[in-house]
Formats: C-alpha cells, sequence, structure tokens
C-alpha cells in the first residue's frame, strides 16, 4: 500500500469503496473507525493498510461514530463507514454531531444496499441528510468516489458540519478507473480544545445552537448553486433529467443525447440551479434509485416535472433498461435502441442456489439439534441466519443486530407459564441465538436485561472467533485489532456471569450428543441460560480434517444425513428400468422418526471429498454406521 | 480512429468459484488495451455457496457498471446451472461459454430438490451459440484445478479484441508467483480448445 512519500501520477481501477479509501486518504484523514457491513466492508480493510492512518473496528455503528466525532472534535479529520442499517444504530451521535460541529472534517459513509443483497432492508439513507441537516454527497462511480471524499473534508470544515457521503451497492462494489493523487499534510494534534458551549449539549447550549444549525442549511444551498459537484450537461433541450449516484450512468446509457443535471450535493439541493435547469429543457424527468427524495424535494421548490419515481420502480435496484424502457413508453425521445427490448424471462423450474452454510461450518451441528427439539429460535444477524433455510428451518425470527436475546425475552414475558404438572415443552421456551461479533455489538445490553429482569430464556452464542458474514474482521473476541496488533480477549462466559446469568456452558457445537443433552438441560431449567458454542469459523481459520466417506454397501438411501444441510452430500439416484424411481420432494425425513427408506429406489449418498471439510455431523446422523473417516 | 461500441459480459457461477478475480483479470486487461472500463459484483450472504454473477462492461466510454438483462454480448458461466439460470441475460445472437463442472445447490444436497440430469442438452436448447468448456479437467491438465477460472478466460478469449500478450502479461502480474506458469498454460488451453471448437462449428 501507499506511504506518505508516495509520488504518483498513476491510474487503477478501484472499486468505490477502495477509492473512498484512497481519498480518505489523500485527504489527510488521521484516523478511521467501523463496524463491518456489507456493502462498505472493504473501505476500512484498505485504510488499515495505510500506517499513517490510525484504524478500528469498533464493536458497533454508535461507538465508531462517537470515535470519529473524538477525533474531529480533538481537531484530526476522522473518517466513519457503515451500511445503511448501521446508520440507525450510529443515529444519536450523528444527529448530535449535527448540532456541535467539529474542529476537523469529520465524514460520516452510509453504503447503502438497494435490492438488499445483503441487508435487511433497503432504506434510503439520503432521508436521514435532511433528518439531520446534514450535508449529502452521492458519487456516481469510482474516480467520483475518490475526488468527492476531497471535497466532504473541505465542505464539512468549511460549514462546520459533518457530511453524510452515501454510496449503494453498485458505487462501493464497482471497480473503474481512478487517477490517484498525494496526500495532504496535516499535523498531529497536540492540545484539545474547549468550547463548553459548542461542544456539551444540554439543554441551554442546543437550544443556542439550533438556529446555527439551520442558517447552515441555508448557507449549504446558497453554495449547491455553484458547487463544482453539481454540473449541467447540456444536451438535447427536448429532454432534462435530474439525477444522482448510481442512477446518472444507468441514465446516461438510457438516454445519451439528454440534457442532464447531474447532482453530487444532494441535499440542501440548489433551487436557483435547478429552476434555471427547467426553463432550458421542454420535458423533466427525475431519474433516481429506492426513495423520490430528489422528485419531492423538486416538486416542493413549485418546480413542475414531466415523470420520477412511476417510471420506474420503489423497490430494488433500478438499471439502465428499465429507465430505457419506463420514460421511453412515457413517450421520452432518443431512447438508446439497445436497451428498449424486454427482457426475457429466466428459466423457469431450476433449482435454487440460496447461500448456504459452508462444508465444515460449527453452526450445522447447533441447527441440527435445534431442529429436533422443536423451539421457537429468535435469530440475529450473521452467517447463522442461514439457519432458516432448509433443511434446517430453525431460525424463526431475525430482525436486526442484536434483536435476538431482548426479543426472546419479550416473548417469554408475554408467554403463560405452563402448569406445574404440564410435560416439559420445548415449544415454551424461546431460544435466542447469536453470532460472537453481534453479541459484541448488541446483545450484551440485551443479555442484561435479561438478567436484570428476571428472564428464563436459553440464549446461544455461536462463538466462531470471527465477524464471518462479511468476510472474517477481528473483533473485540478475537484478541486481535483491525491494524493486526495482538489485544485484549472478550472471555464471554465471565462476562455473561458478570452481567448475572448464572447457567453458563461451554459445548463443543460438533458433538451432536453433548449439544443435545446440554440444550434439553437448559430448555428445562427455571432461570435464564446462556450455552456458548466454541469453535473457530472453518473459512477464516482455514480448518481443513479429513473428509469422510460413505461405505456403499452400508448405506441404504434413507436421508437421514442430508438433515446436515451439506453441500459436500449427494444423493445418487440409480436408474433402474424396472423400478419407478421416487421423487425427492417426498423425501422429508423427521430426525426423530428416522429413515423413510424407500424400497424400491436404488439410493445411496456419496460424499465429495473435495468439498467435505471433515466436521462429522452427518457421520453422527447417520444410523446405519455408514459414514466414516476412509481407512 | 472509429468509436468502440461497448461490449458488455455477464459472468455467472457459485460463490467461491473465482467470479471476481476473473473479473479483475478482465479489467485489467481491457484498461490495458485502452479501453475505459465498469465492473461491478456483490459480496457478503451471496459469497456462502450462492449464485453470483459479476457485469462487466468495456468501450471507448462506458457509463454505467450494470448490464442490462437481455444486452450481454457474452455470458461466461462457470458452472452448468448457472449457465442456464442466466441464459436470458444474452442478446440475441450473443456467445454462451460455459464450464460443463456441475455443484449441487443447498437444496439438491439436501434432497429437497434435483439437479437437472439433461442440464447440457436444455442449455443446447435453450441457446444455440453456446461453447461448453471441461474447464476443470483442463486446469488439472495444466496443473492445477483451481486454474478453471483461467482456462475459461482462455476460452472467452477468441469472442474479445484483446491481444494474447496483453493477456498473458496480465496474468503474470496477477497470479501468485508460483502458479504463473501454470495459469498460463491454462490460459493457452483454454484458448487452443476455443479455437478447435470454433473451427469445427463452422
Amino acid at each position: 500500500m501507499a506511504g506518505t512519500t508516495q509520488t504518483v501520477e498513476a491510474v487503477e481501477i478501484l472499486s468505490g469503496n477502495e477509492a473512498i479509501a484512497r481519498g480518505a486518504w489523500e485527504a489527510g484523514v488521521r484516523l478511521a473507525a467501523a463496524y463491518p457491513g456489507t456493502p462498505s466492508t472493504e473501505i476500512l480493510e484498505v485504510l488499515a493498510g495505510y500506517d499513517d492512518i490510525y484504524s478500528e473496528w469498533s464493536p458497533n455503528e454508535k461507538v465508531a461514530m462517537e470515535v470519529g466525532i473524538g477525533a474531529s472534535m480533538a481537531g484530526s479529520r476522522a473518517l466513519v463507514c457503515m451500511k445503511h442499517v448501521g446508520l440507525n444504530v450510529a443515529s444519536d451521535p450523528f444527529f448530535s454531531s449535527a448540532y456541535v460541529g467539529l474542529e476537523a472534517g469529520l465524514v460520516v459513509v452510509s453504503a447503502d444496499d438497494p435490492g438488499m443483497h445483503s441487508s435487511q432492508d433497503e432504506q434510503d439513507n439520503r432521508n436521514y441528510a435532511k433528518f439531520a441537516r446534514v450535508p449529502l454527497l452521492e458519487p456516481s462511480d469510482s474516480a467520483e468516489a475518490k475526488e468527492f471524499m476531497l471535497a466532504a473534508y473541505e465542505l464539512s470544515e468549511r460549514f462546520d458540519t459533518p457530511v453524510l457521503f452515501r454510496t449503494t451497492t453498485r458505487t462501493s462494489h464497482s471497480k473503474s478507473i481512478v487517477t490517484l493523487g498525494e496526500r495532504a499534510t496535516t499535523e498531529p494534534v497536540t492540545k484539545l480544545t474547549k468550547n463548553y458551549t459548542k461542544y456539551t449539549m444540554m439543554p441551554a447550549n442546543a437550544i443556542a445552537r439550533h438556529p446555527i444549525i439551520e442558517q447552515r442549511v441555508r448557507d449549504l444551498a446558497e453554495y449547491a448553486e455553484t458547487c463544482p459537484l453539481n454540473r449541467v450537461e447540456m444536451g438535447d433541450p427536448r429532454v432534462g433529467i435530474i439525477t444522482s449516484g448510481s442512477a446518472y450512468g444507468y441514465a446516461r446509457e438510457a438516454f445519451p443525447e439528454a440534457s442532464y443535471l447531474k447532482l453530487g450535493l444532494t441535499y440542501p439541493l440548489p433551487a436557483g440551479l435547478i429552476a434555471d435547469f427547467r426553463s432550458k429543457v421542454e420535458k423533466l424527468y427525475v431519474v433516481e434509485e429506492l426513495d423520490p427524495f430528489l422528485e419531492e424535494a423538486v416538486q416542493l421548490m413549485g418546480v413542475t416535472i414531466d415523470g420520477g419515481k412511476e417510471l420506474n420502480t420503489l423497490l430494488g435496484e433500478i438499471d439502465p433498461g428499465m429507465i430505457a424502457r419506463g420514460l421511453a413508453a412515457a413517450g421520452v425521445p432518443g431512447v438508446n435502441p439497445d436497451l428498449l427490448t424486454a427482457p426475457r424471462s429466466g428459466v423457469a423450474d431450476l433449482p435454487a442456489r440460496p447461500p448456504t452454510l459452508c462444508p465444515g461450518c460449527s453452526h450445522r451441528g447447533i441447527f441440527t439439534v435445534l431442529k429436533k427439539l422443536r423451539v421457537f429460535v429468535s435469530g440475529d444477524i450473521g452467517c447463522y441466519t442461514l439457519g432458516a433455510l432448509p433443511p434446517f428451518g430453525s431460525l424463526h425470527s431475525c430482525t436486526c443486530m442484536g434483536a435476538s436475546i431482548s426479543m426472546a425475552h419479550g416473548m417469554s414475558k408475554v408467554m403463560e407459564p405452563p402448569a406445574e404438572d404440564a410435560p416439559l415443552d420445548y415449544r415454551n421456551k424461546p431460544v435466542g441465538i447469536i453470532g460472537d461479533s453481534t453479541f459484541f455489538h448488541s446483545g450484551v445490553t440485551s443479555l442484561m436485561d435479561v438478567a436484570y429482569n428476571g428472564g428464563k430464556t436459553l440464549n446461544i452464542i455461536l462463538d466462531n472467533s470471527t465477524t464471518a458474514m462479511t468476510g472474517g474482521q477481528d473483533n473485540p473476541g478475537t484478541g486481535k485489532t483491525l491494524l493486526g496488533k495482538p489485544s485484549n480477549t472478550v472471555d464471554i462466559p465471565a462476562l455473561c456471569r458478570a452481567l448475572g446469568i448464572k447457567r453458563v456452558t461451554t459445548i463443543d457445537p460438533y458433538n451432536l450428543a453433548e449439544v443435545e443433552r446440554v440444550l434439553r438441560e437448559e430448555l428445562a431449567a427455571d432461570e435464564a441460560s446462556v450455552v456458548i458454542a466454541k469453535a473457530p469459523c472453518v473459512l477464516e481459520y482455514k480448518i481443513r480434517r479429513p473428509a469422510y466417506q460413505v461405505d456403499a454397501d452400508l448405506c441404504i438411501g434413507c436421508k437421514r444425513c442430508l438433515q446436515a444441510g451439506c453441500v459436500a452430500l449427494n444423493l445418487v439416484v440409480e436408474v433402474d428400468a424396472d423400478a419407478e424411481i421416487a421423487t425427492d420432494t417426498d423425501a422429508e425425513v423427521d430426525t426423530d422418526t428416522g429413515a423413510n427408506a424407500d424400497a424400491d429406489a436404488k439410493r445411496k449418498v456419496e460424499i465429495n471429498v473435495d468439498l467435505c471439510d471433515g466436521c462429522g455431523i452427518c457421520s453422527q446422523l447417520c444410523k446405519e454406521n455408514a459414514i466414516g473417516r476412509g481407512a | 480512429m472509429t468509436a468502440r461500441p461497448t461490449t458488455n459480459l455477464l459472468i455467472s457461477g457459485v460463490g467461491g468459484q473465482g467470479v471476481v478475480l476473473a473479473s479483475y483479470v478482465l479489467s485489467q486487461v481491457a484498461m490495458a488495451e485502452g479501453y475505459d472500463v465498469k465492473q461491478s459484483e456483490v459480496h457478503g450472504m451471496s459469497q456462502r455457496g450462492g449464485s453470483v454473477t459479476s457485469h462487466f462492461r468495456f468501450g471507448d466510454k462506458v457509463w454505467a457498471p450494470l448490464v442490462s438483462p437481455g444486452t450481454a454480448g457474452i455470458l461466461m458461466a462457470f458452472e452448468a446451472l448457472e449457465a442456464l439460470r442466466y441464459v436470458h441475460w444474452l442478446k440475441p445472437g450473443g456467445l454462451l461459454v460455459y464450464n460443463t463442472l456441475r455443484i449441487n445447490p443447498s437444496p439438491v444436497a439436501a434432497g429437497l430438490a434435483t439437479y437437472p440430469a439433461d442440464i447440457d442438452a436444455r442449455i443446447a436448447a435453450a441457446w444455440p451459440n453456446t461453447q461448453c468448456v471441461d474447464a476443470n479437467a483442463i486446469a488439472s491438465r495444466a496443473g492445477t484445478v483451481k486454474a478453471a477460472n483461467v482456462v475459461m478466460l482462455g476460452a472467452v478469449s477468441p469472442a474479445l479484441p484483446f491481444s494474447a500478450e496483453t493477456w498473458e502479461a496480465v496474468i503474470r502480474r496477477v497470479a501468485p508467483p508460483k502458479t504463473v506458469e501454470v495459469n498460463i498454460e491454462a490460459f493457452r488451453l483454454g484458448a487452443a480448445g476455443a479455437a478447435a471448437s470454433a473451427a469445427t462449428s463452422v
């Protein structure tokens, strides 16, 4: 990676996230903080390679935001990054940061996920800018991502405000050509400035700050009129398009000759520039992804438009073809004819290929047993959310980071307690399930609530010593920081006990008998429990154990092992001219009731030794002793 | 020089197969040949063995990083089912190059669905302009099955306007030092196979 002495006049293909990191480095940022979250994660991973920036994984986005505010208040340019839902977590300090302003530039990257490639919702975080009275920048590609970072810090310091820097999956995870620059020199902080009326938000001070913030919005709106990030590209005067972010590129593909008002600073908006553009074009359209954020603001200015959200969609991602067809159908001339043909539908009846737990994953055994116990499982955000999918179907709710434990607590508090002589029914006791990184993020306070308020739930912490879903980032339990330095490791059992949980057990998630025994014990307990399933992530820690094999002579094709939901297992159906082959849809095997071997079908399970990671879950599920490690 | 129109490629495969790395090589090759490039992929949830795609576009000026359905000149699929799943992304007359490898999706592994036994026939029926490549076998011949994605790049290379020198220079730069020769061999075998099958189909 780069160092301070680097002199470059080079171009590189960078993702938007890599370009943001490069821009932060060039802008002289000295501190960056984040919690991993797709599609934002790589920004901090790249920044960690610059030795003149302190960067850290914070336990959650709220903490990261506060770390960033502190660095900026101390007088150093700071960067805070998160995915869109992370800003929900960080919103409390985010809103207050708009009031207090800063000593040196503060930029908050929100990477939104239209289409929900890896998220639980597709909120449009541009709304946060207006809500918090903070200027909003939206780059369209990687080159702009880098240039806009430099502009963001200038804007931040000139107007004494944090800047919201909004990307989407297609700006963060698209690659395009970027010209590299050099790092601005910035001085280290030597003295903290005390400014009580500006930085201490108690009512009297906050009341005095509010009019300053509203005036700042008016000043920014005036600046937006001449801001170089907003530009008019006059083409065919019959068609004017107002657009921003990745939608700009889509619109340019769809209507190459139209006139554009391309907005980079999208809050507050330049009313004069918009009115002037309106007067230069015959028809005016707004093209944007997700919410009609620009459209509504433009209409509130009294500017009439000839088409907006109704010509594409509120739902999911847009693309050039969708824009071409939508606007062309409304009579807009100049469409790129290559994009006009309505796409053919895909081939139907293909088996889906959803994401799945990796072969060897330490979560597999837990979900296999949870299915058998028929409990309600209150889930959380991570790889283990995949426990909701077949064949497990053993995760029944998931809303947001940290919610598993507190939601299970809420459920149990409104459930009528079973009669004293009633048989033990595990379905009466909700189970919270959460990963180590998510527990550190926001599960700790939930568990504190359970202990404090006499909860009686069972809570499983899947401790695989990494933040797996986002690609294996360190966290307070891994003993290592983002910069690779050895660090304190949170003692999860001791933490749970300190919170007030008396029943804390650590188990080996690969030992199904142990998992079942302990879970049954804890489900029967009349108080709250924590069970820690501790085993490292096989992907992150590159764990390869000898593969298992199926003894074809012993395998009866009962499919019990397929309940492990492992892609290394393969059911082979031999074609027998005389026998009708049973369809596979009738083959739901319940681990309670056992096999449903079909006498007519010659079915055997095979194990793909290239994929098998030797965890042995399928071997423990097999009642015929047909699965073992080869001699 | 006349304007060079934008070319659209869609690459599909299974998370973990090297779709992202192949896209990276393509981007580097196109940039080295003086084209504007935009490429888009998705990380996170979809990487866990799920169906993945990468959009790759090059030309004199590329505005958008997305290939709209029905507009791809080339679909390069790293797995048979993932070829059939995305065949509607091709524009009329577009070229499908796919690896005949079959990887069971999780519903098939769980016994809840079946992998289409006649997948190659279904692909041939759905898209006549198709080249199939046994990329894993060819990669093994080159030295490692891990080079299957480079075999696929070789197989698609005759359909792209990039010189063999540029391809090989980029592969030499991008591949881990110890695997450079294996990857070069994988690329050449892939390209030779594609050239031979194109000759026989004339």
